[in-house]
């Protein structure tokens, strides 16, 4: 066995720099592949976004036709937030969670690999549209019956937008089953629940969403398929079906997905504040429990969505209560990231620029969206572009804003390199000047009545000027992205020289070097507080609580050294640790092995998709349900391989 | 959060937080985005219940008595499921190989039960197209029927797998958590069953 071990451990030395990015398990090289691959859609994402707003610089333009427009804004909304916010918050997932909590890796490191190509491959395939001319254009909530019935629908755009989500769906179902049990099971000893970084908790709180909202849109996004592939009748009115129940199905996801694109950037932001006013964060508990209080009743509001479909006055009075009620958590956590700036030692970098300003611009995206609870003003603004300018607020000025935050304070950690603070002062004021100048004139031509997604609007409708202003910030707004791009790449030019701890931080992927070893963490460390990392550097005596207990077996090995906890805690019982044998030094960490079968499961779940897509065209019809059967295929066979697979198991005989 | 009293005795449990194993836990999580897929199919079925706009309609088609027997041998497997990991968890690979094997037989039994009430529907005239209730109906079952499928493909490779000694007493645990799979459909089929079959229309 040491022998077979040995072989395997050479054999990962030998592999090129591509198969082991292809075969990787490692949770932060995993995170960079999020990372760069979601960047690169954001790119895709803004230059749709450039299309729309070149459309509607002035009246009657001619420049994008209907169906291109369609296509155009289907696409800008769906890549936006299935292949940028959702993978960029995965990748600060996948990176910093593992070193937050004091652990070695994921609870399952092939799962999340997986779940980054199906990711990408699922992706590939809702992009791959393009090139055959039939990107979908049924908008990213994909109304039925227009989307589920062929005849309103003839080409293969819905197809690929269904499919493409299905694979997604399964991707992030994936990551999100992981990221839960990490965070519940792989803490290192001391970090309890409340000693949790905020970050960590909103991750949490987001797989919770994510594994109960999900499966409401893949079993609509299944009806739709069902109904467009085996002629059934679900949104089918001819035969009684109701192209409302889509809209339940879609909104009881839609709604909570609001706060897995929002969360995630909370938490960041709960971290980047601190420690940029070198103070605790205020009020930790009540922002937890308002994270926790937002997910829970976001699963009480879908219908505020739907408030002009004609529900009734009851529903309708129901929704607008609970929708005005998360206004409160929402405004809670507000209020204690404004406390935890206060009398704070600010230090203006980058990062706190985008943390600060985050809060003001994701507050007037908060105040628009108590606007829209109230059922009449509803009547008023829905389908407008006041509520287009709304969710650009949180959206952007709320998740991408803290995302952009998140990269200027995490970048060091990620690549060993501090990005330049000059040109990212510029990417910030560049961005919030454009990104206010695109959408603050949009509140305005909602509230003049300017539809949204109309491709062409007459002159003398009094909306010429604002869609110009719009217009205008979108290009500020795409140049200074690209700003940030330049940053990125100019910076990895660079030798890697950045400390351990840049910015004084006061959570655990401080404490270890920039980058990280692949094993993280040398010794697991022992958590004494909140600020695990902070308490070990400055010694607050009063926030000490408890020595942690060790667990029973392993406090017999170190009685008298707390700092040296015994072998394989924090790691993946699961890939590492197992062979505990030897009790010393590192010879003990052993890293799960590198494994095709993620990136093999990946593919041949989008081989199914694939398949479909296919059998839905004139062309390639009779082949289609032979590749979705190869798609299985792969599938069955690569899950065995990934079952035999030679990892840990015996260890634990 | 740290119970570290019972810990170090598990053997696939000791490394983790709670002192419930990974593989445990994510089975739970699951199990719970799961009631969610059929919490909204069923939903689904129960809103377009008695809205066929033509026949054959639910009260011409189901043979209750015949799918009683059918849903009486799933509710059987579980008894077997239970059996085969008491045979595991005391070392008897002989006792867990036969449950287990009896387990996916009646599951397999089951699901032959539903191909036969699928065919025989299917010739008095309910398709997929044909009204709501078919389409409800066949989407609903057969992804409770997909569910069983891959259990079986579970249970048989657990047993391929302790015929080659990779599954041994020491993880029995692999086999309790393919069980809370396992019962967790039986659970969702005596739902749909009632649901379906037995509220009168």
């Amino acid at each position: 066995m040491v022998e077979s071990a040995l072989k395997l451990e050479r054999a990962r030395y030998e592999r090129s720099a591509l198969v082991e990015w292809l075969t990787t398990v490692d949770h932060k090289k995993i995170g960079i592949l999020y990372f760069w691959t979601s960047l690169a859609f954001l790119l895709i994402g803004g230059l749709l976004a450039l299309l729309i707003r070149t459309q509607l610089i002035v009246p009657d333009n001619t420049f994008l036709g209907p169906q291109a427009y369609n296509e155009v804004f289907t696409m800008h909304g769906t890549i936006m937030i299935f292949l940028v916010v959702m993978p960029l918050n995965a990748a600060f997932f996948n990176f910093f969670v593992p070193l937050m909590i004091g652990a070695r890796d994921v609870a399952f490191p092939r799962l999340n690999a997986f779940s980054y190509w199906a990711f990408l491959f699922g992706s590939l395939l809702l992009l791959s549209s393009f090139l055959f001319g039939a990107a979908p254009d049924g908008g990213w909530f994909g109304y039925a019956n227009l989307t589920s019935s062929r005849l309103y629908s003839p080409g293969l755009n819905i197809d690929f937008w269904v499919m493409g989500l299905q694979v997604l769906g399964v991707a992030t179902l994936a990551s999100a089953l992981n990221f839960f049990v990490t965070i519940v099971n792989m803490r290192a000893p001391g970090m309890s629940l409340m000693r949790m970084p905020v970050f960590v908790w909103m991750t949490l709180v987001t797989a919770v969403l994510i594994l109960l909202a999900f499966p409401s849109l893949t079993v609509g996004l299944v009806m739709i398929m069902f109904d467009r592939y085996f002629g059934t009748n679900f949104f089918n009115p001819a035969a009684g079906g109701d192209p409302v129940i889509w809209q339940h199905l879609f909104w009881i996801f839609g709604h909570p997905e609001v706060y897995i694109l929002i969360l995630p950037p909370m938490g960041m932001i709960s971290e980047i504040l601190p420690t940029f006013s070198r103070k605790p964060l205020f009020g930790y508990t009540f922002v937890v429990f308002a994270g926790i209080v937002i997910a829970f009743l976001s699963f009480g509001v879908w219908a505020h969505h739907m408030f002009a479909v004609g529900l009734g006055p009851v529903p309708n009075a129901v929704f607008a209560t609970t929708t005005m009620l998360i206004a409160i958590p929402t405004g809670v956590k507000i209020f204690n990231w404004l406390g935890t700036l206060w009398g704070g030692a600010i230090e203006m970098k980058t990062a706190l620029l985008f943390a600060a300003s985050f809060i003001a611009m994701f507050t007037i995206g908060g105040i628009s969206g108590v606007m829209h609870a109230s059922v009449p003003i509803d009547y008023w603004q829905t389908d407008s572009y006041f509520v287009v300018a709304h969710f650009h607020y949180v959206l952007f000025g709320g998740s991408l804003l803290a995302i952009f935050a998140a990269i200027y304070y995490w970048f060091p950690k990620m690549f060993g390199r501090m990005l330049d603070e000059r040109l990212g002062k510029l990417h910030f004021w560049l961005t919030l000047i454009g990104f206010n100048l695109t959408f603050f004139p949009m509140h305005f031509l909602g509230v003049d009545g300017m539809p949204r997604r109309i491709y062409m609007y007459s002159a003398g409708m009094g909306w010429d000027l604002w869609n110009l202003v719009a217009s205008i910030g979108a290009y500020l707004l795409g140049a200074s992205t690209l700003l940030l791009f330049v940053n990125m790449l100019k910076t990895l030019r660079k030798p890697a020289d950045a400390p351990a701890d840049p910015w004084d931080g006061r959570t655990l992927e401080w404490s270890i070097p920039s980058p990280p070893p692949a094993h993280n963490f040398d010794v697991v460390p022992v958590v004494r507080g909140r600020d695990a990392f902070w308490i070990e550097k400055y010694g607050a005596e009063e926030v000490i609580g408890p020595a942690p207990e060790r667990h029973g077996a392993e406090a017999g090995h170190n009685p008298q050294n707390p700092h040296n906890p015994g072998p394989g805690e924090g790691a993946g019982h699961d890939q590492a640790a197992s062979h505990g044998a030897e009790h010393h030094g590192d010879s003990r960490i052993h890293l799960p092995p590198p494994s095709w079968f993620p990136l093999t499961t990946g593919a041949g779940l989008t081989l199914m998709g694939i398949g479909m897509v296919m059998h839905a065209s004139d062309t390639l019809g009779s082949l289609g349900f032979p590749v979705v059967g190869l798609g299985i295929a792969m599938v069955v066979v690569s899950l065995l391989g990934w079952t035999f697979e030679p990892i840990h198991e015996e260890g634990h005989a | 959060m740290s119970d570290s009293t019972a810990v170090g005795h598990v053997p696939e449990a000791h490394h983790t937080t709670t002192g419930i194993s990974h593989n445990k836990m994510l089975m739970w999580a699951f199990l719970a985005s799961d009631c969610m897929f059929f919490g909204s199919l069923i939903w689904v079925y129960m809103v377009y219940r008695g809205r066929s706009l033509e026949g054959p309609y639910t009260q011409e088609i189901l043979n209750i008595p015949y799918t009683s027997v059918s849903a009486a041998v799933l509710l059987l497997s579980s008894l077997a499921m239970v059996l085969a990991l008491h045979g595991i968890q005391h070392g008897d690979m002989r006792r867990f190989r036969v449950w287990l094997g009896a387990t996916a037989a009646l599951g397999a039994l089951f699901l032959g039960g539903q191909y036969f009430e699928f065919t025989e529907f299917y010739h008095h005239g309910l398709t997929l197209e044909q009204n709501l209730f078919g389409t409800t109906f066949f989407v609903l079952t057969g992804f409770h029927g997909t569910h069983v499928g891959i259990g079986i493909i579970w249970l048989v490779t657990l047993i391929l797998m302790s015929l080659f000694g990779r599954l041994t007493p020491a993880n029995a645990e692999r086999v309790e958590v393919a069980g809370l799979y396992w019962h967790f459909v039986d659970i969702v089929w005596i739902v749909i069953f009632t649901l379906v079959y037995l509220i009168p229309y």
